[in-house]
């Protein structure tokens, strides 16, 4: 199944794929867990930048968004919503706003 | 003909500046890893096209970037591995995993809290290996990797000098300085905030506190106490390795017995609160800080930028204003934002929060800016190349 996954500009940079979505292979069912697999499998260079290496919980800045809904807090082997599955909708990698910027996409102005 | 390489680390990404050895016309590169935090870029001794770079964000972590060209490109060097399917892949290069269990240090309220990775404050390449880097971090705790970075393993032992009894400043609980002994390769120095100094003699494997003659009368219930001295830079000439110069929290401090026992050798500074200190290339005694006005203010003292230098290791200091901004001046000095080079007539280099680079080419009598508008610098470092 062919995922995709829209990622914040600096990881887009880390990861060297452009300003486009990025696509993914996805076997079995389509969960967090699996797109995050997946990413990091193709990407390796993101392993531990969304999440812990070793206890795999989300950073506390990165939130998941599907079909403009908030997943960061559900389960990570919940299933996702068709459209995601199906690569109707992007899975959306976001980092927490912070500052009054008007692109969220870089929340970069209180670091 | 000799040149220098300005390696400077900003909260936006990361500068390097080159220059003949002259030191007057000057190239800029950058920003390199836009928009990141560069805590630290340092060259190998051993290699001067090898570079390494600890890049890091709130949001995402750690990265460590290595270039092999002299900073031209980078890499992630343990970024490309094939990971194990169903398991995360072992040579991430920004993994960085305490050993074993997850012990606890004292927290700001005094309770105990569990070590927890936040990012990379200082990477200090071997002196003789290229592959092999030492990494200071925050929450405190000591790194080594010995293949140009693709892994990284805690040195341990460092935690067990009193680690419990670590409290964090107002900055973190970082290992911001990592010294070598050029003539010792079992001998490491390291300093941590809010911890203090410490010392092995076996390459890493145990650590000891070096903290006696430090006094923190208003940082410390027990002022004389071995571990929780804010230490905010050690420095070494490398021709006489046991003698340590230190700008504490408050106090420039100096040690000739390896940090055994310390003295106090503020004499005649207008404030001794700061953060940088260096030590000349040639004169093993003459010595730099840049005082600040005190632990709350964080500006210079009557808004001068002012150098101060000491030819006699200590105590008698001298103001070095020419060139520096003498009024209006209220920028802060970090502390791994000062550098010397090596060349006959030595050159000093610090950044500033406000973005300024400042360099002199005659160790430090007279300064012109490199570079004006840069965001605030984090780090300095210099190369001094054949």
């Amino acid at each position: 199944m062919t995922i995709r996954v829209v990622l914040p500009a600096h990881l887009r940079t880390l990861a060297r794929v452009g300003t486009g979505e990025v696509e993914l292979e996805v076997e079995g069912p389509i969960t967090q867990r699996s797109i995050l697999d997946a990413l990091e499998a193709k990407y390796p260079m993101l392993q531990g930048t969304l999440r812990d290496h070793t206890t795999k919980q989300r950073r506390a800045f990165v939130r998941f968004f599907a079909c403009q809904e908030d997943w960061s807090h559900e389960s990570m082997d919940a299933p996702l919503p068709d459209a995601v599955a199906s690569g109707a909708e992007p899975f959306l990698v976001v980092g927490a706003i912070a500052g009054g910027r008007r692109h969220s996409s870089s929340p970069d102005e209180s670091s | 003909m000799s040149s220098v390489r300005v390696l400077v680390g900003t909260k936006k990404g990361a500068f390097i500046l080159t220059a003949d050895g002259k030191r007057e016309q000057w190239e800029i590169s950058g920003p390199h890893f836009a928009g990141w935090e560069m805590y630290h870029l340092k060259g190998s001794p051993a290699d001067a096209d090898r570079i390494y770079a600890s890049q890091t964000s709130g949001w995402f972590g750690q990265i460590i970037q290595r270039s092999d060209d002299g900073g031209k490109t980078w890499s992630i060097p343990g970024g490309g591995q094939a990971p194990v399917p169903g398991e995360f892949p072992k040579g991430a290069s920004n993994k960085f995993v305490y050993e074993g269990e997850v012990t606890t240090h004292k927290w700001y309220d005094g309770t105990q809290h569990p070590w927890e990775f936040k990012r990379v404050w200082h990477l200090e390449p071997s002196l003789t290996d290229p592959d092999t880097v030492f990494a200071g971090v925050e929450d405190a705790a000591m790194f080594k990797t010995t293949d140009g970075g693709a892994t990284w393993r805690e040195l341990p032992g460092l935690r067990g000098a009193k680690g419990k009894l670590w409290q964090p400043g107002a900055g973190g609980m970082c290992l911001h300085t990592i010294v070598l002994d050029p003539t010792n390769a079992q001998r490491i120095y390291a300093a941590i905030s809010a911890a203090g100094a410490f010392r092995t003699d076996d390459g890493g494997a145990t650590w000891k506190p070096i903290n006696r003659g430090l006094k923190s009368a208003y940082e410390l219930p027990d002022p004389d106490a071995d571990v929780g001295h804010c230490v905010h830079r050690i420095a070494m000439h490398p021709s006489r390795p046991g003698v340590l110069f230190m700008q504490k929290h408050w106090d420039v401090m100096r040690s000739d017995n390896a940090g055994d026992n310390w003295h106090e050798v503020s004499g005649n500074l207008p404030t001794d609160f700061g953060f940088v200190i260096d030590v000349h290339a040639h004169e093993p005694e003459t010595i730099y800080v840049v005082p600040i006005k005190s632990d709350h203010l964080h500006y210079p003292p009557d808004g001068a930028l002012r150098v101060y230098r000491s030819r006699s290791g200590g105590n008698e200091w001298e103001p070095l204003t020419k060139g520096l901004p003498q009024t209006d001046c209220y920028v802060n000095v970090l502390r791994n934002a000062m550098a010397i080079d090596k060349l006959d007539s030595c050159g000093v280099y610090f950044g500033t929060t406000g973005g300024q680079v400042y360099a002199s080419s005659d160790a430090g009598d007279s300064w012109a800016p490199i570079v004006r508008d840069l965001p605030a610098v984090l780090s300095v470092e210099v190369q001094t190349l054949a």
